[in-house]
């Protein structure tokens, strides 16, 4: 087993521990999530077709990890919505600065849903070419994240 | 966060606890991207993303009753994307049993939409910027909006300066009257990290350029070059084009704000001191383009199969563009000696607009050719799985990143909702 430990900028606070799901392009939270959230499906399995990494994959529980999120302003919201349904990822974590959609849903969740989701961003090009879907990932408050394998 | 009077007054709950909780939302998402202060909205009008009763997104709706309820409203008055749904589009009973049950709480949303602030029972448009809706910010206007086509558009080509918000927090600063200053709002955050040059042997497609562009610079500003010899001002061709252009960069990317030279208010008056310095730059040329179309995945089940149903329309048209389809379509069926269209056809454009156009003569000819005018979200549409598993083709490249609809260009659309191949 070997282990490696990031740093980045905890953007909404917490402990939490889960396996990777890795999102090399840009996360589309809507194209994602419309399919889970409309249909019932407790797994949030991903529905973006463009997003060959994640496609089918389920995400809830897991450390969703992406260079940021693209696509619809409606992003947030869903991310929102999957929190207040129990189907959000475990932890948000991103390689770039966080962009102003996921921030939102992250911030949503944390303070109107009783899930809250820890958030850190600025973790680097590296740990994204570092880090693969089935990782186990562990976050500390204080922005750290190990990667075991 | 350096907070005025008012702003603290409402973040210590001296104007309830809602709209205190509203406050301290909007303090944390501000200061995520260093904002050291809020600046009051100057735009007349807010522009909110949600406008679907979808019988899944409770939580949405709970959360509006919870402002009601407390008094927190917007003050502002508001616009708001399109209905899901209207009579007369192209369903059968089951689609119809299964919009029913989907879109089961939209005559309860349109009512929470009416006592938080909605401009009217017409506002109902993605294209809200439309003359005919009325909501037109001026140029350095402050906005609280989201949409993403609504959102690049307002910056890109009315200069007003707004974040990529997400929905929700459209309204929330539409409540608390103010939003975080940072990114779009500032004269940092607008200048352009890449320089785009387009090196096309023709005018390129506008939504295919914008996804291009859009996969390229994701939530970045890019500054493009080559496209005044296309267009020599920003007349009503040119900004219906950008409108089409700006959605896709925003859908199939994440672009807040493009400056296009010699064109757009900020690239017009700054040129290309707008580029940051260690921009990128990115060529963009037939070869770009075409590869780009040809990555697009088919999710059809039968790739060969005979399109059942066309939507043009995403983003709403504008009334130049629905004169010129009108025309276009005229042309190609008589050229053809056809009457009809051979594919259903759903045109979209904001309500106020389309309920003029149906008025007039084009519309009446398009209708009379089997073609349904209409406010809808087609997005809206093709979310009813049995729409989705029908084989739809669009023009619209964001149409084609979120549902099952196959893109073609404009032409090829067009030859094939007339009868022909592609």
């Amino acid at each position: 087993m070997s282990e490696r430990i990031f740093k980045g900028r905890a953007v909404v606070k917490g402990n939490v521990s889960a396996e990777a799901l890795v999102s090399h392009g840009g996360f589309n939270t809507l194209a994602s999530y419309q399919h889970s959230l409309m249909f019932g499906d407790k797994t949030g399995k991903c529905s973006d077709q463009n997003n060959p990494d994640l496609y089918e994959k389920p995400m809830a529980g897991k450390a969703l990890i992406m260079p940021q999120t693209i696509g619809s302003t409606t992003g947030g919201l869903v991310l929102y919505c999957a929190a207040c349904m129990s189907r959000q990822p475990a932890c948000l974590l991103f390689s770039k600065e966080i962009d102003s959609l996921a921030a939102a849903g992250a911030i949503l969740a944390d303070v109107w849903t009783d899930n809250s989701m820890p958030t850190v961003d600025g973790l680097g090009d590296e740990f994204l070419s570092y880090v693969r879907t089935g990782d186990r990932i562990t976050v500390c408050e204080d922005g750290s994240v190990k990667v075991e394998r | 966060m350096e907070l005025t009077q008012r702003q603290r007054d409402i973040f210590e709950g001296k104007e309830g606890d809602v709209k205190a909780k509203v406050m301290k939302t909007l303090i944390m998402y501000g200061e995520t991207f260093g904002a050291e202060k809020m600046v009051d909205i100057t735009g007349k009008y807010g522009h909110l993303v949600t406008s679907f009763g979808l019988s899944v997104m409770s939580p949405v709706y709970d959360l509006m009753d919870t402002l009601i309820n407390s008094g927190t409203l917007s003050s502002q008055r508001f616009s708001v994307d399109p209905r899901p749904l209207e009579k007369g589009l192209p369903m059968n009973l089951i689609q119809n049993i299964f919009f029913r049950v989907m879109y089961s709480k939209q005559k309860d949303y349109d009512e929470q939409l009416k006592k938080l602030g909605i401009m009217s029972d017409d506002a109902y448009t993605c294209t809200c910027y439309m003359e005919e809706v009325g909501n037109i910010p001026e140029e350095g206007d402050i906005l609280s909006w989201a949409e993403s086509s609504a959102v690049v558009y307002a910056n890109s080509i009315l200069g007003a300066r707004c974040n990529r918000n997400s929905g929700i927090l459209d309204l929330f600063g539409s409540i608390v009257g103010c939003v975080p200053y940072f990114g779009l709002l500032t004269d940092e955050g607008r200048k352009a990290t890449w320089l785009i040059e387009v090196k096309t042997s023709k005018k390129p497609e506008a939504q295919l350029l914008g996804s291009a562009i859009g996969m390229k610079v994701m939530e970045d500003v890019p500054y493009v070059i080559g496209m005044d010899k296309y267009f020599s001002s920003l007349d009503e061709d040119a900004k219906a084009y950008f409108k089409d252009f700006g959605a896709a960069t925003a859908s199939n990317g994440a672009v807040g704000l493009y400056h296009i030279e010699n064109l757009t208010p900020e690239a017009v008056k700054h040129g290309r001191t707008l580029l940051k310095e260690g921009y990128k730059t990115f060529v963009i040329d037939d070869a770009v383009l075409e590869e780009t179309e040809r990555n697009y995945p088919v999710i059809w089940k039968d790739r060969n199969a005979k399109p059942k149903l066309a939507f043009i329309g995403c983003p709403h048209l504008s009334a130049a563009q629905l004169d010129s389809w009108s025309d276009r379509i005229n042309d190609e069926l008589s050229s053809r000696g056809l009457r009809k269209v051979a594919v259903k056809t759903v045109m979209t454009a904001a309500p106020a607009l389309m309920d003029k156009f149906k008025a007039g003569e084009k519309g009446q000819r398009l209708m009379r050719q089997g073609v349904i005018l209409s406010h809808i979200c087609p997005l809206m549409y093709m979310n009813n799985p049995q729409c989705g598993s029908m084989p739809v083709i669009t023009c619209s490249n964001k149409l084609r990143t979120y549902t099952s609809a196959r893109y073609y260009k404009e032409d090829e659309l067009l030859r094939m909702i007339c009868g022909g191949a592609r």
